[in-house]
């Protein structure tokens, strides 16, 4: 494995494990800041995604779509008190593709667990699945291009509210 | 209902005690005498079976039952247990079949639910078998009564449920027809557990007085709201309903219904979207309706809310959970650009859904806090104690209405 590799592996380790803590973390106003500007992001039910089927839960087209999300998650939504905890691991190549960057990018996909803690201390598994993302290098610093956070089950407890 | 169950108060369905979300025993009666009722629930859209063998399995309540399209090219039901010793016949949620076999001991029955094979029926060697007055005529699934409203099937169990035209009534057939006008075009489903009693969410559904108040982002973002002008329509027996907005014109002027809202949080920010083609949405249905609710008792849901159009399907999964499934459509003759539309304004709903993720929660607090107050009542008295259509939304007539429909089925 060429050093430029092992750097850029590093680097996108580090790009998943600080979007799950800003998530957990309740920074929100942080979370766009992941995407690039004219981002898409879904989640998505594994059913929906294998069979073609193009709804998301929540289906953006833009970073400030996204901005949107956390602005009436913060101001207009209600929904009681909670938090989450993501562990994000196996992230690798889609198939097909490679770890090398040809200056346009690269296609990953990474496994999630999100458990949900309620304000009552009530711990669930509320959501596993995995990510199918595009990266792009900008300004020095990866972004997501594209986010498909594909759920494992087709079934949501109670609501979403903060994202994936 | 006649077990440990105190008669209704005597206001009518102005009043409803706390016991009917949560006492098992009404739960229990529920299901006989509703959803085994005379009463039509959704089962499929008949798109979503267009090849004969092609499958789906849903419920009559917590009852299994499979939709398939059969080699007569209709669409038929039947109870989705075994004939011979209660098996699930089909156990995905969707497929494609030649013929419906039980995996237990192999019985097999065509895509009508006839029972055409039983594995070993003449024994081995002379031996075992079924007896010779066994007749496979006389063990198929068994079958509900089937029929088709806007490509819309429904079925039901009971020969007492009137034709379906008729038990869906022309003011809410109109409206449903309204909103399906075209061939649909499935763009994706989901499933929510809700942690309340079916009818929570029924009533949240009927419930036009809490939209704009409980969901905030409505009010905000001026999708709807209560000064804008509109009403609710009730079918003669309350159980169908249609409400609807009028979303061009606001009857007391963009400023007093400022100021009639400005108590709520959001409405005081003066909040704006930064990408605002969310709510970018068009003219499609040939008139000023921004906003249709419409509900045909006791479980079934159509929504449009401006371009986003679902189905939904309120299955109940205990007295305190509910399973709430979604399908989302748009029109085969959609073009790309209506179907981003459609797929954008989905985040209205759903959920994660702008306008409705607080009613995935809203029935589990409901829940929560009438324990112990099972004997209490909760109060419908908004625009008055009847049950009839009404040119307002400031009013909880449909709920009325749903109660209207409920009581007699339950003898209360």
């Amino acid at each position: 494995m060429e050093l430029g590799e092992v750097v850029r592996r590093l680097e996108i380790e580090s790009l998943y494990a600080e979007y799950g803590h800003c998530l957990d973390a309740d920074r929100l106003e942080e979370w766009p800041d992941f995407f690039t500007e004219d981002c898409a992001y879904r989640v998505i039910s594994a059913e929906n995604f294998e069979a073609g089927l193009p709804l998301g839960i929540i289906y953006a087209t833009s970073r400030n779509m996204l901005v949107d999300r956390v602005m009436a998650l913060r101001r207009a939504n209600i929904y009681e008190p909670q938090r989450y905890r993501h562990l994000i691991a196996n992230i690798r190549p889609l198939n097909g593709t490679t770890w090398q960057d040809d200056g346009t990018g690269l296609d990953l996909s990474a496994n999630f667990i999100v458990v949900r803690i309620m304000q009552d201390g009530a711990a669930s598994l509320f959501a596993t699945g995995r990510y199918v993302d595009r990266i792009v290098r900008h300004d020095g610093a990866w972004k997501f291009a594209r986010k498909d956070a594909v759920l494992d089950s087709r079934q949501i407890d109670t609501l979403l509210a903060i994202p994936i | 209902m006649d077990r440990h169950v105190p008669a209704w108060p005597q206001e009518g369905n102005s009043r409803v005690p706390y016991r009917m979300f949560s006492d098992p025993d009404v739960y229990r009666a529920e299901l006989d005498r509703v959803f085994l009722g005379p009463t039509w629930q959704f089962l499929v859209l008949a798109d979503e079976l267009p090849a004969p063998g092609d499958y789906k399995t849903t419920f009559l309540g917590e009852t299994p039952v499979i939709v398939t399209r059969g080699a007569d090219g209709r669409v038929h039901a039947m109870v989705n247990r075994c004939a011979h010793r209660g098996n699930l016949v089909c156990l995905k949620h969707q497929g494609h079949a030649e013929a419906l076999t039980c995996v237990y001991h192999s019985w097999s029955y065509d895509l009508d639910g006839n029972l055409k094979s039983v594995a070993f029926r003449r024994g081995i060697g002379g031996k075992g078998g079924m007896p010779d007055s066994f007749r496979l005529e006389d063990h198929g699934l068994r079958k509900l009564r089937t029929d088709d409203f806007a490509g819309l099937v429904f079925g039901t169990l009971s020969p007492d449920a009137p034709p379906l035209a008729d038990y869906i009534g022309n003011l809410i057939g109109a409206r449903i027809g309204r909103v399906l006008h075209g061939k649909p075009k499935i763009l994706g489903t989901t499933s929510q557990i809700l942690h309340n009693n079916w009818k929570l969410y029924v009533e949240n559904v009927k419930d036009t007085y809490h939209a704009t108040l409980l969901h905030t982002f409505f009010t905000t973002f001026r999708v709807s709201r209560l000064t804008a002008g509109g009403g609710v329509l009730i079918a003669e027996g309350g159980g169908n309903h249609a409400s609807y907005t009028r979303g061009k014109h606001d009857t007391v002027g963009r400023e007093g219904s400022d100021k009639l809202y400005a108590d709520i949080q959001s409405m005081r920010d003066g909040l704006r979207l930064a990408d605002p083609r969310l709510l970018d949405s068009v003219e499609e249905f040939g008139d000023d309706v921004t906003v249709q609710i419409l509900s045909v008792f006791p479980n079934f849901v159509l929504q449009q809310i401006n371009n986003s159009i679902a189905l939904r399907l309120v299955l109940p999964k205990g007295p305190a959970e509910t399973e709430l499934q979604w399908i989302y459509l748009g029109f085969a003759d959609d073009d790309a650009a209506m179907t981003e539309r459609r797929l954008l304004q989905s985040n209205l709903v759903g959920p994660a859904g702008y306008v409705s993720m607080e009613d995935g929660a809203v029935g589990g607090f409901v829940q929560r806090a009438i324990v112990g107050s099972e004997n209490e009542c909760s109060i419908l008295e908004m625009g008055g104690h009847e049950h009839a259509s009404q040119e307002t939304r400031t009013t909880e007539a449909s709920i009325r209405g749903f109660w209207q429909a409920y009581r007699p089925l339950m003898g209360l």
